[in-house]
């Protein structure tokens, strides 16, 4: 092996050279510049761990802010995801207020004492059953366990009128569910309070079977396979049916909502909620911004928004492609009974789902 | 003058030991930080306790999990191998017509994001089986990791012995599997592991054609239970060390290129040709033409999503280069001492290091993440949600990518030239600057390249690490994804392909170059 011919690879060494270390510098540069981000000051600004849907929380943290001056700085993630977050980090998380779409997450960190109490006067401005029973979290909206299915394979008459029959072998490959979306997760509860533990540990492997490979991530997933006959049936909450339709031309819309019978163990409410963080360096903002989710103008933004989750204030009407909320018949499940979640959670991998 | 030649002839000298010895501990260092990590993972699965580690352990799932996490490997590599390896053959010893572009094209794929190709895939056939998709899916886009090595071999080896066994007439088939196979066996092997790896810790794709393994699963249990998680992962980490024993297992692929070494006489396909274009463009439009022209098709489709994007287009793509160039920087300036040390002494430390770092391949990104945070929430809080974060778990992920490009370079970039510039009387500043660093540049060209794309598409670390307020291509992409916005999705996936088929097409070329280098090299 021979070294490089003299002069003209020299020059070309040189140019290499330099054009490496001019492209690191450039990159540190660009690195160093893009990290360098630069905060308004003079504001206050709270930090939202939002588990809500986003569809949810845009319009409402952008009335917030017009409305009283303080910034939102949102950290979007699952909820369970958020959870585990604020329990790691402890007394040195960065989160002011917590917003999930379940509340046995909230419970599980009041169970921590990881929350605040909410303000008496927020949790006045919806019914106490919504919220928790010792104030640490307060209920925002509502939202109803439903089943969708597809038009083209199924007539409503052809519908389980209990969430029981779904285990039936004649569902087998024609069911799809989404057991690691914690919105399963009280519907499991529910019929493990009504008809007992070993009997729901049957119905989940039931269910499982039924399933066979459609088992998904996330209700979104369920209805839009529904939609398009991947499965003929699914378990969701009922906005995810009404986001399908309006994402979706009306010709495109194979699918309809429906609902097991009046009381029947599949048919509940459950609550979305939030919290502020014992934690919280901005309490008295963090305060305010949970104050104004139950207020009438947050409140009405929900109603307004693409969300199609049932206000829970009294006197503000849901979005009117809703079925009002006082013309459905749930079980009377609450959110205190599903509590922590932990034995669905139990049950669901019990079962294998999970 | 003496004492130059001295050290020119002896470049392990004595006068070396001390750098030497810095060295060592450099690599210690990096090697330690490199598999923070896997500590972390050790200590949450141990703070968890046995009875739950048991519990998540040793259930019906896990069997039905490691099942799909051993199957797939099983029935994807040998596929990707028959690919790879053919693909490489074709274009390295026949008159293929548009040899130069094959070369190109055939590696594309690996700029396209697994959960891209099987969102493609599973927006076009959504009943399909899981298992069959899976192997569709990881078969297009991993053959390339066979085909690289496979065809840098070919390069390497002396087409001689091929064209002696031809004389002695034995047919182009028979010479392939007596002669040229066993030629390129260990590059071929070194592909193959690289593709088990990828297949162990593959998250997107599998999430979204809904097939389930130890990964998909390890990312649920993050979510729904954090502490089954740490427990989840330990199959993985054995998977990753049988890996790493067995690569160490694979002989170093040997190079026959001997000084004088003839350029191969290429075969001629005469009317075959047309079958084996048809073959190459066919392979090509599976892997790369379909999953551009799905994305391209839910752009157009227009479809309305009611979920907010988090970043536009544009912000998205400068954060993702953002992070992605952060962590390949950090990648490869990591990897230079390692590589150094590692082709100073083949065996002891640097191997160590070397070899362990192969294990991060196997881990989910998630895994990484987690415990990058865990050790931020303990130690570095000031590192907690920054840029930094999701920059340091790019290179711990990619650091094994970015050491097997510099690693190249500083194999064929000879001690001796860097010990007679020193010699010379030159401090040792100079000597990096003018005589080791434009010799390693290619490499550490190529690295940066191959990081950075395999960074742009990363999915699961950059979830758990982004910073609250921030989103990447990847991440926004996924966000679309999962609640089946397709079309939102679309735009931050065409971009995602665009932005990795730049360093894609860098490191083709460099890997090109890199044989005809190497076969030139033996010439003279």
């Amino acid at each position: 092996m021979t070294t490089a011919s003299p002069a003209v690879s020299a020059r070309r060494r040189r140019i290499r050279t330099l054009a490496t270390v001019t492209l690191i510098a450039a990159l540190s540069a660009a690195l160093v510049g893009c990290s360098s981000g630069t905060a308004k000051s003079g504001q206050t600004t709270i930090t939202l761990y939002n588990a809500q849907h986003e569809q949810t929380t845009t319009a409402l943290i952008k009335a917030f802010t017009a409305k009283t001056g303080i910034a939102v700085k949102v950290d979007n993630d699952d909820e369970d995801v958020l959870t585990a977050k604020i329990e790691q980090e402890g007394s040195r998380s960065p989160a002011d207020v917590i917003f999930t779409e379940n509340s046995n997450w909230l419970q599980q960190l009041a169970g921590h004492g990881l929350l605040a109490k909410v303000a008496a006067s927020t949790l006045a401005a919806v019914p106490p059953a919504d919220s928790a029973q010792d104030h640490e979290w307060v209920g925002v909206s509502a939202r109803v366990s439903a089943m969708v299915y597809n038009t083209k394979d199924l007539t409503a008459s052809q519908l389980p009128t209990s969430v029981l029959d779904l285990a039936d072998p004649k569902w087998r490959g024609k069911i799809e569910i989404a057991p690691s979306e914690t919105d399963f997760w009280p519907v499991v509860s529910s019929v493990a309070d009504t008809y007992g533990r070993a009997r729901a540990l049957a119905w989940l492997k039931g269910l499982k079977a039924n399933a066979g490979a459609n088992v998904v991530p996330d209700n979104e997933t369920i209805v839009a396979d529904v939609n398009k006959g991947v499965a003929q049936l699914g378990i969701i909450n009922h906005y995810y049916w009404h986001r399908l339709v309006a994402e979706n031309s009306a010709s495109s819309i194979h699918s309809a909502l429906a609902y097991f019978a009046a009381g029947n163990a599949g048919y509940i409410k459950t609550i979305s909620g939030a919290a502020v963080l014992k934690s919280s360096t901005h309490s008295a903002a963090a305060q305010k911004f949970v104050a104004f989710l139950v207020s009438h103008d947050g409140q009405t933004a929900i109603a307004n928004s693409e969300s199609f989750e049932y206000p829970l204030a009294p006197g503000v009407a849901a979005n009117s492609a809703d079925t009002p909320l006082n013309q459905l018949s749930p079980s009377g499940f609450t959110s205190a009974e599903f509590g922590t979640g932990a034995e669905a959670k139990k049950l669901l991998q019990e079962a294998q789902l999970l | 003058m003496g004492e130059g030649l001295a050290s020119v002839t002896r470049p392990r000298g004595a006068r070396r030991g001390g750098r030497s010895r810095a060295l060592t501990v450099v690599v210690v260092v990096i090697g330690v930080l490199l598999l923070l990590p896997l500590i972390a993972v050790i200590a949450d699965a141990q703070s968890a306790g046995w009875s739950e580690i048991s519990f998540v352990l040793f259930r019906p799932r896990s069997a039905t999990l490691l099942l799909n996490t051993l199957a797939l490997p099983l029935v994807v590599t040998p596929l990707a191998a028959v690919l790879g390896t053919a693909a490489a053959w074709f274009t390295e010893r026949t008159a293929l017509p548009g040899r130069r572009i094959w070369t190109i094209l055939v590696v594309l794929p690996i700029a396209m994001p697994d959960f891209i190709v099987g969102y493609a895939w599973h927006t076009i056939a959504p009943t399909a089986d899981p298992f069959a998709a899976a192997v569709l899916v990881m078969t297009l886009s991993s053959y390339p990791l066979i085909y690289l090595p496979a065809s840098a071999a070919l390069r390497r080896s002396d087409p001689a012995l091929e064209e002696a066994a031809h004389s002695l007439g034995l047919s182009s088939t028979r010479t392939f599997f007596r002669v040229v196979l066993p030629s390129i066996r260990s590059a071929i092997l070194a592909g193959c592991l690289i593709v088990v790896l990828v297949l162990v810790s593959e998250y997107g794709a599998f999430e979204i054609v809904r097939f389930q393994t130890f990964t998909t699963e390890v990312f649920t249990e993050f979510q729904v239970d954090p502490n089954a998680a740490g427990a989840l992962s330990i199959p993985l980490v054995l998977i990753g060390i049988l890996v790493v024993v067995g690569e160490s297992l694979v002989p170093v692929p040997r190079s026959s290129a001997r000084p004088g070494m003839a350029r191969p006489s290429l075969v001629e396909l005469g009317a075959r040709a047309i079958a084996v274009a048809a073959g190459f463009a066919g392979l090509v439009v599976l892997s790369v033409g379909v999953p551009v022209g799905a994305l391209l098709y839910w752009m157009l489709s227009s479809q309305h999503t009611t979920l907010p994007a988090q970043a536009t287009v544009l912000q998205a793509t400068l954060t993702t280069c953002e992070y992605c160039a952060g962590g390949a920087l950090l990648a490869v300036l990591l990897a230079i001492p390692v590589a150094v040390l590692s082709d100073r002494r083949r065996r002891g430390l640097a191997l160590v290091v070397e070899r362990s770092t192969y294990l991060t391949l196997a881990l989910p990104g998630v895994v990484i993440a987690v415990s990058l945070i865990f050790l931020a929430l303990r130690f570095a809080f000031g590192l907690y949600e920054t840029s930094w974060l999701v920059i340091v778990g790019y290179a711990i992920i990619t650091f094994p990518l970015a050491l097997s490009c510099v690693k190249t370079s500083v194999r064929q970039a000879p001690a001796e030239l860097t010990a007679m510039g020193r010699s010379l009387g030159r401090s040792g500043v100079f000597v990096f600057l003018r005589v080791t660093l434009p010799l390693l540049a290619p490499g550490l060209v190529a690295g940066f390249c191959l990081v950075f794309l395999t960074a742009s598409t990363e999915l699961t670390a950059t979830l758990v690490l982004q910073p609250p307020d921030t989103v990447t291509l990847s991440t926004q992409f996924w966000a679309f994804q999962s609640e089946t916005a397709y079309g939102a999705a679309a735009p931050y996936g065409l971009v995602i392909i665009v932005l990795s088929m730049v360093p894609g097409t860098l490191l083709a070329i460099w890997f090109d170059r890199l044989g005809h280098r190497q076969a030139k090299a033996s010439n003279q």
